[in-house]
C-alpha cells in the first residue's frame, strides 16, 4: 500500500521549547496507524501539525507524495485530511441530519432564495450511516440523546462522506467506557477496510494493540520506538509505553506497598 | 426508507413530540392568559376586532425585534442596546428632516445604515475583545442613551424632535410604514385601526422561521450557539454568522424606530430605552434558550403577544395597569420554568 502521508525528521519548537524533535512517520492507506504515548509524550503537537493547525519548525511534510503546507485546518481539509476530536466533534441540541451536514449544507434554490434539500440531506445520513453499520433509530432527533460512542462514530462517518483520505482521531476511547471503546474502534476499522488511512492517538496500548496495524510510541517529543502488527506483543507495547523499566520498577514499588498493608 | 421503522425507537406520541417543541410552551401560555382577559374584560371587547387591534399594535414592534433578538440569543450572545437604539434611529431621523431639511427616503436610509454600523462594532468588538456580548452592548446602550440625549438637547434646546410630518417624503414613507388599515366590519358604526407594523411583523416571523429551520445560516445559528468550537471545526464561519445577527438586530431595532417616528410624527430622546428588555422576555417566554442553541422565531412571536395582551387586557379588566411590569415579570418567570419543564419531560427526563 502506498503511504497516504509522511513525516521526515519533523521538529516543532515553541520559543525555547522543542515539542517535538527528530519525528519520522509513514502512514499507509487502509491501515490503521497507531500513536501512544504518555501524558506530554508530545501527540498533541503531532496531530495539529498533521491537521494544518501548526506547521512543522523543521523536517518535511509529505501528504500524497507531494509536500504539504498547510495554512489552517481548512487547508489540510481541503487536502483530505479530517481530523475528528473528542469532545469537540457535535452539537448535542441539533439534530443528527444538521450535525451531519453541518459546514457543508446541501442548498437548492438560487442566490439568496438558496433553502436547505432536507430531505435529501436526511436520507444521505441514513443511508450513510447505515453503510457504516451504524444502525441508528431517526435522524432527526438530538444527537446529544446518543451515546458518546455512536457520535463518534457519525463524526467518523461524516469525516469520510466530506472525502477524508486520512483520519485523524484524537483520543475517540479515553472518554468512553469499555462497551463504547468497542463501538468506536469497530467503526475504525471499518473505515480502514474502506480504504482510509486512520491515525489513532491513544494512550491506552490495549485499545491500539486491538486494531492497530503499525504503531510509533512517543516519548518527550522524540520517537520512542515503532512496531509492526507482525513483530510486536501487547505486553511489549505497554512495556514500551510505560517507558519499559520505568512500569517494572512502579510494579515493584506497589507490591512493596501491598506487602505492608 | 421511512417505513422501515427500528424496534428501539420508543414509539413518541404526537403529542409528547408536540410538546417537545420550544414554542408549544409559549403557545399554550398565550392561550391562557387570552382566556384569562377575556373572562375579566369589562369592555365586551377583548376577544374581538378591538382588543386584536390593540394587542396587535404592541406585539407587532415588540415581536419584530424580538425575533432578531431570538436569532441572536439562539447563536449564543445578547444586545442590551437594542432598545435605546429604536430612540437613536429615530432622533436621527427626525432631526436631519427637521434640521437640515432632508427628504424623509434620505433620511431613513442613513438612520439604517447608523445602526447597521453600530450593530457591526457590536459584533465586531465581542468578536475581536472576545468580552461577552453582556458587557459590550451594555456599553453601547450607555453610550447611546447619553448620546441621545446630549445630542437632541444640543441641537434642539429641547428633549424632543417634532414636526417630522412637514419633511418631503413624509406621506409615502408613512404609507409604508406606519399606515392604519381602518377595519369596519359593521360599515363605520365601530371601526379599529391594524397597524402597518402588524404585517412587517407578520413578515419577520415567516422569514426569520424560514431562515432559522431552512437556510444554511439558520443551521450556523444554531450551530454557533450550541457549540461555537465544533462549528468552527465543522467549518462553520461562527464570528461572521454572529456579527451578522448583531447588524440584523439593530436594524431590526432601527426600523422599529422609523415607525415610531413616522407615527409619532416626532421623537422623544428618551424613547426606546427598556425596550431591551421587553425583546429578551418576549423571545425568553418564546422558548428560546439563554444559553444559545434552541429557539424558534415563532416563539419569540408568540412571547410578543402574550406581552400585547397584557397590556390590553389589564385596562380593559380594569385592573390598576400600574401593576403591568410586575404581571409581565411572572409570566416570564412562569414561562421560562413551564418551557424548562415540559421540555425535559417530553425528551423522556433527559437534560
Amino acid at each position: 500500500m502506498a503511504n497516504a502521508l509522511e513525516l521526515r525528521n519533523v521538529e516543532k519548537s515553541f520559543g525555547s521549547v522543542i515539542a517535538l524533535q527528530g519525528v519520522s512517520i509513514e502512514v499507509e492507506e487502509g491501515a490503521v496507524t497507531c500513536i501512544l504515548g504518555d501524558n506530554g509524550a508530545g501527540k498533541s503537537t503531532l496531530i495539529k501539525i498533521l491537521s494544518g493547525v501548526h506547521k512543522p519548525s523543521k523536517g518535511e511534510f509529505i501528504v500524497a507524495g507531494q509536500p504539504a503546507d498547510y495554512d489552517s485546518p481548512r487547508d489540510a481539509l481541503d487536502a483530505g485530511i479530517a481530523t475528528v476530536f473528542q469532545d469537540l466533534a457535535t452539537i448535542p441540541l441539533m439534530s443528527i441530519w444538521r450535525n451531519f451536514f453541518i459546514g457543508n449544507e446541501i442548498t437548492k434554490g438560487w442566490g439568496p432564495f438558496q433553502f436547505l434539500d432536507v430531505a435529501t440531506m436526511r436520507a444521505i445520513t441514513k443511508q450513510q450511516l447505515l453503510a457504516m453499520g451504524i444502525d441508528l433509530r431517526d435522524v432527526n432527533q438530538q444527537i446529544g440523546t446518543l451515546s458518546g460512542g455512536e457520535r463518534q462514530a457519525v463524526a467518523i462517518a461524516r469525516a469520510e462522506y466530506f472525502g477524508a483520505k486520512v483520519l485523524i482521531l484524537d483520543e475517540p476511547t479515553s472518554a468512553l467506557g469499555v462497551r463504547q471503546s468497542g463501538i468506536v474502534l469497530k467503526y475504525l476499522l471499518k473505515a480502514k477496510e474502506r480504504g482510509v488511512a486512520v491515525i489513532f492517538i491513544t494512550h491506552n496500548p490495549s485499545h491500539a494493540f486491538l486494531v492497530g496495524d503499525r504503531f510509533f510510541l512517543l516519548n518527550r517529543g522524540r520517537l520512542l520506538n515503532r512496531f509492526e502488527r507482525s513483530n510486536v506483543q501487547m505486553e511489549e507495547l505497554t512495556k514500551a509505553m510505560a517507558g519499559g523499566r520505568d512500569l517494572e520498577t512502579l510494579t515493584e514499588e506497589i507490591e512493596a506497598v501491598r506487602a505492608r498493608g | 426508507m421511512s417505513n422501515t421503522t427500528d424496534e428501539r425507537v420508543r414509539r413518541a406520541s404526537v403529542f409528547s413530540k408536540i410538546l417537545s417543541m420550544p414554542e408549544v410552551g409559549a403557545f399554550l401560555g398565550a392561550i391562557a392568559i387570552f382566556i384569562l382577559f377575556t373572562s375579566r374584560d369589562t369592555t365586551g371587547n377583548f376577544a374581538g376586532l378591538g382588543g386584536l387591534a390593540g394587542w396587535s399594535d404592541i406585539a407587532s414592534t415588540i415581536g419584530m425585534v424580538g425575533i432578531a433578538v431570538s436569532l441572536l440569543m439562539i447563536a449564543g450572545e445578547f444586545d442590551l442596546s437594542s432598545g435605546v437604539m429604536v430612540g437613536s434611529v429615530g432622533l436621527l431621523i427626525g432631526l436631519l428632516v427637521t434640521e437640515f431639511n432632508m427628504n424623509i427616503w434620505l433620511a431613513i436610509i442613513i438612520g439604517l445604515v447608523f445602526a447597521g454600523a453600530i450593530g457591526f462594532l457590536n459584533g465586531w468588538l465581542v468578536h475581536k475583545t472576545k468580552l461577552p456580548s453582556f458587557i459590550v452592548t451594555l456599553a453601547t446602550f450607555f453610550v447611546l442613551k447619553g448620546a441621545n440625549l446630549a445630542y437632541t438637547m444640543m441641537v434642539t434646546g429641547a428633549v424632543r424632535v417634532t414636526g417630522v410630518d412637514k419633511a418631503p417624503g413624509y406621506q409615502s414613507a408613512y404609507n409604508i410604514f406606519a399606515y392604519q388599515f381602518i377595519v369596519s366590519p359593521d360599515g363605520g358604526v365601530h371601526s379599529f385601526q391594524i397597524q402597518a407594523s402588524v404585517i412587517w411583523w407578520v413578515g419577520f416571523t415567516l422569514l426569520g422561521t424560514w431562515v432559522l429551520t431552512r437556510t444554511k445560516f439558520g443551521n450556523w445559528i444554531y450551530a454557533a450557539g450550541g457549540d461555537a468550537n465544533a462549528a468552527r471545526n465543522a467549518g462553520v464561519p461562527v464570528a461572521r454568522t454572529k456579527i451578522a445577527l448583531f447588524v440584523t438586530t439593530a436594524l431590526t431595532a432601527g426600523l422599529v424606530g422609523v415607525i415610531d417616528v413616522l407615527r409619532l410624527q416626532g421623537m422623544q430622546a428618551g424613547q426606546g430605552i427598556g425596550y431591551e428588555f421587553f425583546y429578551i422576555i418576549a423571545a425568553a417566554v418564546g422558548g428560546t434558550l439563554l444559553t444559545g442553541g434552541a429557539g424558534s422565531a415563532i416563539g419569540a412571536s408568540i412571547g410578543a403577544v402574550i406581552m400585547g395582551m397584557a397590556y390590553i387586557g389589564i385596562p380593559y379588566a380594569q385592573w390598576d395597569s400600574n401593576w403591568t411590569s410586575t404581571f409581565l415579570g411572572l409570566i416570564l418567570f412562569t414561562a421560562v420554568m413551564v418551557n424548562t419543564y415540559i421540555g425535559r419531560k417530553a425528551r423522556g427526563g433527559k437534560r
